[in-house]
C-alpha cells in the first residue's frame, strides 16, 4: 500500500467530484464557487501529477492492472491542463446561455477522471470502467443546454452509437479474456499464441470501438452531428481531451499485449489512417458552420495521428504524441477565437460570419490565419513539425505510400482551410463584433497562438520530453 | 568571420516587420511605415554589398557559414553560400527595395500590412537561398507561400481570388513530394546537411524517384509546361510589386534548386533524365511564345514570356556544360532585373489609365518620352539584344546547348525569334502607332519615384550587358566545381 500517492491524483480527484456534488446540493447559487473549486482541484492535480509521477519511468500497481510510466504521465498532464483551459473558459460562454450550473465542472471533472483511469490502464477491466465513466460524464455535457433541439439531439445521438460501440468493445474484451486466459495487457502478451483466429476478431472488436471514440473513418458519423449540436465550450472539450485518452489506450492495447500480431493490425490502422486523412480533407470542403468543419477537420487530424501509431516503432509513438499535442493547442486556439464571434450575447458560428473579419478585428485576423495555416501544415508554424514528425516516422517504415497518401491529402486539407482565410481576409465586412473578452479567452488565444507561431524556434523542447517515452 | 552575417541577413526584414506591426496603421499614404520597410531594405542590400565584396572567389567551398542546432541529433540550421548563390541574394536585396519605392500608386489600403508581407516575404527568400540544410531549405521555401498568397490575395485584381488559390494549391502540390523526398534522404544518408551529402553522395538505384520527387516541385515553382498556367493568372491579379517579386526571384528559386539540389545531389538521375527537360524545356520555349504573341493583356504577355525564359533556364541547366549552367544563372539575374522592369512599366501605365489591354493603348511615344525610352531599354533586353544583359545568358545557353545537342539548339534558337517577335510588336502597339484613344493625352510621364526605379534597373541591365565579367568571375569556380563534382560522380557510377 505504500505506492498509493502514486494514484493519488486520482483519488483527489474523485474526492473532490464528491465534495463538490455535495456542497453544490446543498448550498445555493454555488455555481461560482464549484467552478472556482474545480478549477483549483484541477491545479492541484496537475502538480501531484508532476511531482508524484513524472519521474518514473514504469511501475505497476494493483496487480499489475494500473501503470504509471511516462507515456501515463505525460498524457495526463496534458488531459489536465486541457482540462483546465476548457474550464476557463467556459464560465462566460455558459453564462450566456443561463446554463451556467454546478454540474458542468462536476461532469468535466468526472470525465478527466475516467481519462486519467484510461489512460494508466493495464488491464483491459480498468480501461474499460474508465472509458465508461468518461463517456457517461460526456453524454451529460453534450446535452447541456438542454433546452436547445439540437443539443438534446447530439446527446441522444452519441450516448446510443457510443453505446453500440461500447457494446462491440466488450465483446472484443471477453474475446480476448477467453482465448488468452486474462484481462491483464502482460499476462496476455505472455500467452499470446498468434495462430488464434478469435484473438484477430478481438483485436479488430476493441479496434472498432477505438476507432468510434476517437471518431475515424468509417466509425465517425456521430462527429458531425454531435461537434455541431454541442455547445461551444463542449466541443470544444470533445475535440481535444478525449482523443488524447483514446489515443493513448490505442498505443497501450496495440503495443503491449498484442505487438507480436502487428501483421495483423497494422493494415487495419493504415486503412484507419488513410480513410480519415482523405475523407477528412474532401468532406470538410463542403461545410458552412465551422463546428462541423472542425469536426471533419478533426477526423482528418486523427487520420495523421493514427498513422504514426501504424508504423509499429517508437519513433511513430512519439510522433503522434507530439501530433496531438501540437493539435490540441491549435484547437484550443481555434476554439477561443470562434468563441470570440459574439455580438449581443449571441455567438456567431457559421463561416459567412467571418466574412471580412479583418476589417474590424485585424489581430484576431492574424490570429485566425496562423492558426489556419497551422492546421493546413504550412511552414514554419508548428502544425507542420507535427505532420513532418508522423511522416518521418512513417517513412522511416518505409511505408510510402501512406506518406504520399496523407502529404496529397494535406493539399486537399489545405483548400478549405484556405477558403475560410480568403473569407476572412479577402470578402466584404460585417457588423463589429464584441471586443471585451473575458481574461481566460484572451490569455487562451494569446498563449496558444504564439506556440503555435514561435514552435519552431525551440522545436527540441517537446521532443526531450516525448523521446524518453518508448513502449516497445 | 564569427559575425553571422547570413543570420542578419535573413533575420533583419523580419525585425523591420515586427517594427511596423507595433506602429499604427495610418490610412492613405502611411509614409512612417514606407521609410522603415525602405530603410531596412536598403541596410540590407548594403549588407549583402558587403558580403559580395568579402566573398572568396577563388575557392567554390562554401563561405560565412554558421550552424546551430536546431533538433537535436536530426537538423541543424545551417545556412552559407558560394559562388552561385551569393549573385540570387544580391538579386533579391536589390529588387526588394525597388519594390517598396514602387508600392506608392498600386496599393491603396492597408499600406502597413501590405510592407509587412514584403518584408517578410524577403526573409524567405533570402533563407532559400543559403540554405545548407535540406529541411531548412523546405522551411523557408514553403513559407514563401503565405506572404504571396496575401499578398496575391488581399491587394490583387478582380479575380484574386481564383489565382491565390491556383497559385498556392499548386505549388504545395508540387512542394509535398519533395518533403516525403527529403525525408527519405534523412533515412537513406542519415543527414540532411547538403555538404556532407555533396561528399557522401546517394545510392544511384534511389537516385531516380528522389530526383523526380523534387522535380515535382521545382517544376511547379520554375514554372515549366505543362504546369505553368498559375503563373499567368497569378501575375494579372497580382499588384505590381507583388508580380515584381513572383517575376525576379519567387521563380528563381526552382531555378537554384535545380541547380543545388537536383544536379548536386542526383547527377546520375540528372543525366537520364535530361531528355525530359530538354522537351518540356523546349515546348515552354517554342509553345510559350506563340502563346505569348496572341496575347491582348500585358502582364499575361510578360508572364508567358517569363515562362519561355526560365525554359531557356532550365534547358542551359540539363546541358551539364560549363557554358550552358553560367548562362542560366546569368539568364536568371537578367531575366529578374528585366522582368521586374517590364511589370513596373505595365505598373505605369496602368496606374493611370486603369487598363492592361494592349489595345487600350497606342501613340503614347510624343506623350511620355521618357517612359518609352526606358520601356524601348527593357524590351530589348527582354529579347537579348547584343549589349544589353538578356543577350549573355540567352547567348551562353545556346552555346551550351549547341555543344551538348545540336537538334535542341536549333529549336530552342527558334524562340530567340518568337522572342523578339513578340516584344517588339507588344512595344509597337503600345508605344507607336496612331493615337487613338483621346484619354491618352492626359497621361503625365514618369514620376520622380518611377523613374528612380526604372534607371536603377536599367543601370545594371546595360553595364552587366556590356561587361557581365565581375558575375562570371563569381560564379566560374563554383560552376565548374560542380561540373567536376558531376562528371566524377558519372563516372565512379
Amino acid at each position: 500500500m505504500n505506492n498509493l500517492n502514486l494514484v493519488l491524483p486520482e483519488i483527489f480527484i474523485s474526492l473532490s467530484v464528491m465534495f463538490l456534488l455535495i456542497l453544490g446540493v446543498f448550498k445555493k447559487n454555488s455555481s461560482q464557487l464549484t467552478f472556482n473549486l474545480s478549477l483549483v482541484t484541477i491545479l492541484v492535480v496537475i502538480i501531484f501529477t508532476v511531482n508524484e509521477t513524472f519521474s518514473i519511468n514504469r511501475i505497476t500497481l494493483f496487480n499489475e492492472s494500473v501503470v504509471i510510466d511516462r507515456l501515463a504521465s505525460l498524457m495526463k498532464i496534458i488531459t489536465l491542463i486541457g482540462g483546465f483551459l476548457v474550464l476557463g473558459i467556459s464560465s462566460s460562454y455558459l453564462k450566456s446561455f443561463k446554463i451556467f450550473k454546478i454540474e458542468y465542472p462536476i461532469l468535466i471533472l468526472s470525465s478527466v477522471l475516467g481519462m486519467m483511469i484510461m489512460i494508466s490502464s493495464n488491464d483491459l477491466m480498468v480501461f474499460y470502467m474508465g472509458l465508461e465513466l468518461q463517456s457517461l460524464a460526456l453524454y451529460v455535457l453534450a446535452t447541456f443546454n438542454r433546452d436547445q433541439l439540437k443539443s438534446s439531439e447530439a446527446g441522444l445521438k452519441y450516448f446510443v452509437l457510443s453505446a453500440l460501440s461500447s457494446g462491440l468493445l466488450l465483446y472484443g474484451c471477453s474475446l480476448i479474456y477467453g482465448f488468452s486466459g486474462s484481462t491483464n495487457f502482460d499476462v496476455i502478451a505472455n500467452n499470446l499464441t498468434s495462430n488464434e483466429y478469435a484473438l484477430t476478431f478481438g483485436i479488430v472488436f476493441i479496434l472498432v470501438g477505438l476507432a468510434f471514440k476517437i471518431s475515424a473513418v468509417p466509425f465517425h458519423m456521430w462527429a458531425p452531428d454531435v461537434y455541431e449540436g454541442s455547445p461551444t465550450t463542449v466541443t470544444l472539450f470533445f475535440t481535444m481531451v478525449p482523443k488524447i485518452a483514446a489515443l493513448t489506450v490505442f498505443v497501450r492495447f496495440l503495443y503491449v499485449p498484442f505487438l507480436n500480431l502487428i501483421d495483423q493490425w497494422q493494415m487495419i490502422i493504415v486503412f484507419l489512417s488513410i480513410a480519415s486523412m482523405i475523407f477528412g480533407a474532401i468532406a470538410a470542403i463542403g461545410q458552412t458552420n465551422i463546428k462541423r468543419l472542425v469536426a471533419y477537420s478533426s477526423i482528418g487530424h486523427v487520420g495523421y495521428t493514427l498513422a504514426g501509431l501504424a508504423t509499429g516503432s517508437n519513433d511513430g509513438i512519439q510522433s503522434s504524441i507530439i501530433y496531438i499535442s501540437i493539435y490540441v493547442i491549435m484547437n484550443l486556439a481555434l476554439f477561443s477565437c470562434l468563441l470570440m464571434l459574439k455580438r449581443n450575447e449571441q455567438y456567431y458560428e457559421d463561416i459567412d460570419d467571418l466574412s471580412g473579419l479583418s476589417k474590424n478585428h485585424p489581430l484576431l485576423s492574424l490570429s485566425l490565419l496562423i492558426i489556419l495555416f497551422s492546421l493546413a501544415g504550412i511552414p514554419p508554424l508548428a502544425g507542420f513539425f507535427a505532420k513532418f514528425y508522423v511522416f518521418k516516422a512513417v517513412i522511416e517504415q518505409s511505408m510510402y505510400f501512406l506518406a504520399i497518401v496523407g502529404l496529397l491529402s494535406t493539399v486537399i486539407a489545405a483548400f478549405y482551410y484556405l477558403r475560410i482565410i480568403k473569407i476572412i481576409y479577402f470578402d466584404k465586412e460585417k457588423e463589429k463584433y464584441d471586443s471585451d473578452h473575458g481574461i481566460w479567452l484572451k490569455f487562451s488565444l494569446t498563449f496558444s497562438t504564439i506556440l503555435i507561431l514561435l514552435y519552431f524556434i525551440f522545436p527540441s523542447k517537446l521532443i526531450e520530453v516525448v523521446s524518453r517515452i518508448t513502449i516497445i | 568571420m564569427n559575425f553571422p552575417i547570413l543570420s542578419s541577413l535573413i533575420l533583419l526584414p523580419i525585425v523591420g516587420a515586427l517594427f511596423l506591426f507595433f506602429t499604427k496603421d495610418k490610412n492613405g499614404n502611411n509614409l512612417t511605415a514606407k521609410y522603415v520597410a525602405l530603410f531596412t531594405t536598403i541596410v540590407n542590400f548594403l549588407i549583402s554589398i558587403y558580403l559580395w565584396i568579402s566573398f572568396d572567389q577563388t575557392t567554390s567551398s562554401f563561405q560565412f557559414v554558421e550552424e546551430r542546432i536546431w533538433i537535436k541529433d536530426f537538423i541543424n540550421y545551417k545556412v552559407g553560400v558560394d559562388g552561385i548563390s551569393i549573385l540570387f541574394i544580391l538579386l533579391t536585396t536589390f529588387i526588394t527595395p525597388l519594390c517598396i519605392v514602387s508600392v506608392n500608386n498600386s496599393v491603396k489600403n492597408n499600406l502597413r500590412d501590405f510592407l509587412i508581407a514584403i518584408l517578410i516575404m524577403e526573409s524567405f527568400m533570402i533563407g532559400v537561398f543559403c540554405a545548407l540544410d535540406l529541411v531548412v531549405f523546405y522551411l523557408f521555401f514553403e513559407a514563401g507561400l503565405i506572404p504571396m498568397f496575401l499578398i496575391i490575395g488581399i491587394w490583387g485584381g478582380p479575380k484574386r481570388v481564383y489565382s491565390a488559390f491556383k497559385f498556392f494549391l499548386f505549388t504545395l502540390l508540387g512542394s509535398v513530394l519533395m518533403l516525403v523526398a527529403i525525408i527519405s534522404i534523412y533515412w537513406i544518408s542519415g543527414t540532411t546537411d547538403v555538404i556532407a551529402l555533396y561528399e557522401l553522395g546517394i545510392d544511384a538505384k534511389y537516385q531516380n524517384l528522389l530526383w523526380l520527387a523534387f522535380f515535382s516541385s521545382f517544376a511547379v515553382k520554375t514554372p515549366m509546361w505543362p504546369v505553368h498556367t498559375w503563373l499567368p493568372d497569378a501575375h494579372v491579379e497580382a499588384p505590381t510589386a507583388g508580380s515584381v517579386l513572383l517575376a525576379a526571384i519567387l521563380l528563381k528559386m526552382a531555378g537554384y534548386g535545380f541547380i543545388r539540389f537536383s544536379l548536386g545531389l542526383f547527377p546520375v538521375a540528372s543525366e537520364i533524365f535530361t531528355p525530359l527537360v530538354y522537351t518540356l524545356s523546349v515546348i515552354a520555349i517554342i509553345f510559350t511564345s506563340f502563346i505569348a504573341l496572341m496575347q491582348e493583356d500585358m502582364k499575361k504577355l510578360i508572364a508567358y514570356s517569363s515562362v519561355a525564359h526560365m525554359g531557356f533556364v532550365t534547358l542551359g541547366i540539363f546541358t551539364l556544360q560549363q557554358q550552358g549552367i553560367e548562362g542560366s544563372i546569368i539568364q536568371m539575374l537578367s531575366h529578374g532585373l528585366v522582368s521586374a522592369a517590364l511589370f513596373l512599366c505595365v505598373g505605369v501605365v496602368y496606374d493611370r489609365m486603369h487598363s492592361r489591354l494592349i489595345k487600350s493603348y497606342g501613340g503614347i511615344v510624343t506623350i511620355i518620352p521618357k517612359y518609352s525610352i526606358l520601356f524601348m531599354l527593357f524590351t530589348l533586353a527582354a529579347l537579348g539584344l547584343p549589349g544589353t544583359f538578356g543577350f549573355v545568358g540567352e547567348f551562353l545557353i545556346l552555346m551550351g546547348a549547341f555543344k551538348d545537342n545540336f537538334l535542341v539548339a536549333v529549336i530552342a534558337s527558334f524562340g530567340v525569334i518568337l522572342g523578339a517577335a513578340y516584344m517588339l510588336w507588344l512595344y509597337k502597339r503600345v508605344v507607336f502607332g496612331k493615337l487613338v484613344n483621346e484619354d491618352l493625352k492626359q497621361m503625365a510621364d514618369l514620376n520622380r519615384s518611377e523613374y528612380l526605379i526604372l534607371s536603377c534597373l536599367a543601370v545594371p541591365t546595360l553595364f552587366f550587358g556590356f561587361y557581365p565579367e565581375p558575375l562570371f568571375n563569381t560564379i566560374e569556380v563554383s560552376v565548374s566545381d560542380l561540373i567536376n563534382m558531376h562528371n566524377l560522380n558519372i563516372a565512379s557510377k
